[in-house]
């Protein structure tokens, strides 16, 4: 097996992706540092899901390139996929296994110890002691802890999350968040899409601004977020 | 580890329907009434029309694959499973190669239910020949599944997945009907013509190796948005 590249940042550089005639993104250049926790703000449609996707290899860009440490993802081939990982809309969980069923069979996928690690993210997800129960038993909450803990099994260089917060109460909100940060911490790259403003002011290093496919601004989240967002994108 | 991730995904797709039947029932119970259907109209006092057998036991085993291919599919789609599958460090071959799998040993298992009834209802003799008509159906259903998963997962994020996917994959696997229901009315035949059955063997591998070829080296690149 082709041993996992390491980089410390990775950059889009003047990355566009066209769905047939539609622009879901048009020329973005974004540059995310190990460390960083960036937040991808924008409203419904702005390309924030595009762009992770992207980001993923699972979505070619139509041009530019994405560089993961100065490298192109088709050049590093299926091992960079062992250090990206990936919490979506959906949670990507078979609602018919159990928990540990789950996570068993990724952690095999990616070839990792799998007994070791399953318990330890069963622990972290607190989830222990339903571990042999059907996902589909399990609240929104739960499943979204799993689902964290299934994206981070193979403690990813790059971790990306689309709308990580949607669902959750207050506690398991602070969860996730706390978890980003201890990622971040870990030194490693943590690209946030969400549309909650709040909770992004107090999580994330830097923020992209993006509508219509288009990066407005890329800086350090210095606090006043909602007031930012509202003079870049509008009424938030 | 290619063989370990295909494994990996067939293991795991064969859990999931240990716990729901949810396929199998439902694959099962339609290609059984399909056949049920057609003893009504090609039975008429206790008499099957001629060699309608072989056609009957090939159109059931296709109908049922496309609802299986649908279903599973759909499994993969409702909570997003399969762009989890494609995001692992696996070969993207390997995942389509599991899944096809998980297809062919359904199917195999339907048409051992399937086989009997058809002889039964239609008194097709299957029994003389059960070697040649197992590596008949073997390498039919094989040919079926390796075009269908293919076309079931470019398909499963496209809206009007249910009706293209018939649309696409029954005149591509047309081949595979022909060859199917013509081996198996030689080997209907009193005595059985292997001869012809071997020879529509051979045409059924030749398509399996082209398409699993095919699908395994253009999975990865169509499954890339």
């Amino acid at each position: 097996m082709t041993s996992a590249p390491d980089f410390d940042s990775v950059q889009l550089a003047d990355v566009s992706r066209h769905f047939g005639r539609r622009r879901a993104l048009a020329k973005i250049t974004l540059t995310a540092r190990a460390g960083d926790i960036v937040g991808l703000l924008g409203p419904n449609g702005a390309g924030k899901s595009t762009l992770i996707s992207v980001l993923a290899t699972l979505a070619r860009p139509t041009s530019g390139e994405v560089f993961y440490g100065g490298e192109t993802a088709a050049r590093l081939g299926a091992a960079l996929r062992r250090r990206l990982g990936l919490l979506g809309h959906e949670l990507f969980l078979y609602p018919e296994l159990s928990a540990r069923q789950n996570l068993m069979f990724f952690a095999e996928l990616y070839g990792l110890d799998a007994r070791a690690v399953v318990d330890a993210a069963l622990e972290r997800a607190g989830l222990a002691d339903r571990a042999d129960d059907d996902v589909s038993g399990f609240s929104r909450g739960m499943r979204q802890r799993l689902a964290l803990e299934r994206a981070l099994l193979h403690a990813p260089k790059l971790a990306l999350f689309d709308e990580p917060f949607t669902g959750l109460d207050d506690r398991a909100v602070s969860l996730v968040a706390d978890r980003l940060r201890a990622l971040a911490d870990s030194r490693a790259i943590v690209v946030v899409a969400t549309h909650d403003l709040d909770l992004a002011d107090g999580l994330v290093t830097r923020i992209a601004l993006i509508r219509d496919g288009r990066l407005l601004a890329d800086e350090p989240a210095t606090g006043g977020l909602r007031a930012r967002y509202r003079g870049a994108i509008g009424s938030a | 580890m290619f063989v370990r991730t295909a494994l990996l995904v067939l293991r795991k797709d064969f859990a999931i329907e240990v716990k729901s039947r949810e396929i199998l029932y439902t694959t099962l119970l339609f290609a059984l009434s399909c056949v049920l259907v057609f003893s009504i109209g090609f039975v008429k006092q206790g008499e099957p029309l001629e060699d309608a057998a072989s056609g009957i036991l090939w159109i059931a085993v296709e109908f049922a694959g496309t609802l299986a291919l649908g279903r599973t599919f759909e499994r993969e789609r409702y909570a997003e499973t399969l762009r989890a599958l494609l995001l692992a460090p696996a070969s993207r071959a390997a995942i389509y190669l599991g899944k096809m799998l998980g297809i062919v040993l359904l199917l195999a298992i339907v048409e051992l239910a399937l086989a009997p009834l058809v002889a039964i209802l239609f008194r097709a003799p299957f029994g003389a020949e059960p070697v040649l008509l197992a590596v008949l159906l073997a390498a039919g259903t094989i040919g079926f599944a390796a075009v269908g998963t293919l076309f079931a997962a470019m398909l499963v994020r496209a809206r009007s997945r249910d009706v293209m996917l018939p649309i696409l994959l029954y005149p591509i696997t047309i081949p595979v009907m022909i060859a199917g229901v013509r081996g198996t009315s030689a080997l209907l035949q009193s005595p059985p013509d292997t001869a012809t059955v071997v020879m529509w063997i051979a045409i059924l591998t030749a398509f399996d190796v082209v398409f699993v070829t095919l699908s395994l080296w253009t999975f990865e690149p169509v499954m890339t948005e």
